[in-house]
């Protein structure tokens, strides 16, 4: 008796169980990988595409991710889920596979990006206001850490936020000139090291993909700092101390971004602030080597993955233009207007194709990188950020 | 006016055949109750600068204008400033912070429509 109601049970379990699986084999008969998906921000409507940048389509659009204005995103270790940061303070996790949204926060009034932990547990989230930055658990978006940015001026607003290794972030107070390293290493709370002296407003930063450097740009002086992870004690470092020769700055209609910053051999190469130029830097000595004069003043200066060319988009009014440079002679060798609103510039991971946002166009244009063939052209709404699943295996990004 | 439903096209040069003929169509100039400044500026201006406003502006601003690395510029935010001040913070800027002068881009015209628009809260 006891044992046939048992079994009756278990039947009952195991027809439950086989009804919620049926979903799911549906799902099956589609069974693919993540490795060439990816997502594209679309600004104005708080939404994004999922797309797969080998049919070089998009497949699915997911809604209500608040303000994405100035979003970007990190990935999952499992290259499965997209971390979206919005302007809005909102934190969505997103499920690329089913095209929906798995989990969701909003954490605080005004954010400015993010970055996710080498193990892949932690996201963490810049924030403007309030100032500081807050750290979940990557599973439930529950909050694991709240580190207000305090300083003399009350809270700071946080900028350039990247991973280090050993469960580390690193980010910088714009109103302090000062850069912080929360250590999650241990169990408990993090330890906090705060390094001052970085310079007059810190407006974003990059991390070397060895995690070694971190660098910030400087809004309010002529140079950048870095700083040498892998030394102790940490020392930030002023480096390119007076590249724009004491002369005054060109208005800045729109910050560059550190985060697309190009390694290219034994150089890097950074969009000059308030100038119509690329720098470029001895990656041992961090001296300037070289200068690009380019159309505008550049925003991104991002590197195809091996390094060989440098695709440049830039501020507004100069935002219709895309620059390709050689990164062997540091000349420009294709430039043309892609459309109006060039925002984003994203390589495949092996870099034979390359992703460009055109938001006043309403499209995603892909063009391949040897022969400059525009390849595809993707409608999306306003899009801005565009973000490779690949960039899960990249410290930095 | 900016064409804003453009069909799908795997052709840059259509691209561009399209941008070139997204000519100025519409002339009528929607009745205007908010400002004198309103009726200096034509309506397809007044789109283009709003346009500057959400998207240009909004780089350091905030699209829906709540602030970002900038504050935010809302009506209530802008409560003790008047049209003329903002006016001349677009226009010349603000010494040592990173708003820009944008005389080199826009009319003292525009500036004017742009403070009005701030002013009276027509934003999104």
């Amino acid at each position: 008796m006891n044992i046939a109601s048992s079994a009756h049970r278990l039947g009952l379990i195991l027809l439950a169980f086989v009804t919620a699986c049926l979903p799911l084999n549906a799902e099956m008969s589609t069974l693919r990988g993540t490795g060439d998906l990816g997502i594209i921000i679309e600004r104005a409507t708080g939404s994004l595409l999922v797309f797969d940048s080998t049919r070089r389509a998009t497949i699915a659009r997911v809604e209500g991710l608040g303000d994405l204005s100035h979003a970007s995103a990190v990935m999952s270790p499992d290259a499965r889920y997209a971390f979206v940061f919005g302007r809005d303070g909102g934190l969505t996790k997103v499920d690329l596979l089913t095209g929906s949204i798995a989990a969701r926060v909003v954490q605080a009034g005004n954010s400015i990006g993010g970055a996710i932990s080498d193990d892949g547990r932690l996201v963490a989230v810049a924030n403007y206001d309030p100032g500081g930055i807050k750290v979940f658990d990557t599973e439930t978006l529950k909050e694991v850490a709240d580190i207000p940015a305090t300083c003399a001026k009350g809270r700071s607003k946080v900028v350039g936020l990247e991973d280090a290794p050993g469960r580390r972030f690193v980010f910088s107070l714009w109103d302090a000139g000062e850069t912080w390293i929360a250590d999650f290493s241990t169990p408990g709370e993090p330890r906090v090291t705060r390094l001052s002296g970085i310079g007059d407003r810190p407006y974003d930063a990059l991390i070397t993909t060895d995690g070694r450097y971190y660098v910030a740009g400087l809004f309010g002086e002529d140079g950048l700092t870095t700083i040498d992870l892998w030394q102790t004690p940490l020392a930030p470092r002023r480096i390119l101390s007076g590249y724009g020769n004491g002369e005054a700055k060109l208005p800045v209609y729109k910050m560059p971004h550190l985060e697309g910053w190009a390694l290219a051999g034994d150089r890097f190469v950074l969009p000059a602030i308030g100038r119509p130029e690329l720098l470029w830097v001895d990656s041992r000595t961090f001296t300037e080597v070289a200068r690009t004069k380019v159309h505008g003043q550049p925003v991104f200066a991002v590197a195809r993955p091996d390094g060989r060319q440098v695709w440049v988009n830039f501020a507004h009014p100069h935002n219709d233009t895309i620059q390709v440079i050689d990164s062997v002679t540091g000349s420009v060798m294709r430039e043309w207007k892609a459309g109006p609103a060039v925002l984003h510039i994203e390589f495949t991971p092996r870099g034979h194709e390359v992703w460009v946002s055109v938001r006043d166009g309403n499209v995603v244009q892909v063009y391949d990188t040897h022969t400059f063939e525009l390849k595809a052209e993707i409608p999306a709404r306003n899009p801005s950020g565009i973000f490779l699943a690949s960039r899960a295996y990249r410290t930095g990004l | 006016m900016r064409k804003r439903r453009r069909s799908l096209s795997t052709s840059l040069a259509l691209l561009v055949t399209v941008s070139l003929l997204s000519a100025p169509a519409c002339a009528v100039e929607p009745k205007d109750r908010t400002s004198t400044s309103q009726q200096n500026v034509s309506a397809e201006r007044a789109r283009e600068l709003e346009h500057l406003v959400r998207q240009d502006c909004g780089s350091c601003h905030g699209m829906t204008l709540k602030g970002g690395l900038g504050p935010g510029l809302t009506p209530e935010r802008l409560a003790s400033t008047d049209r003329a001040s903002i006016a001349s913070i677009i226009l010349d800027g603000v010494p040592d912070t990173p708003m820009p002068p944008w005389r080199p881009l826009i009319s003292e015209t525009d500036a004017v429509w742009i403070a009005d628009y701030l002013l009276t809260g027509r934003t999104p």
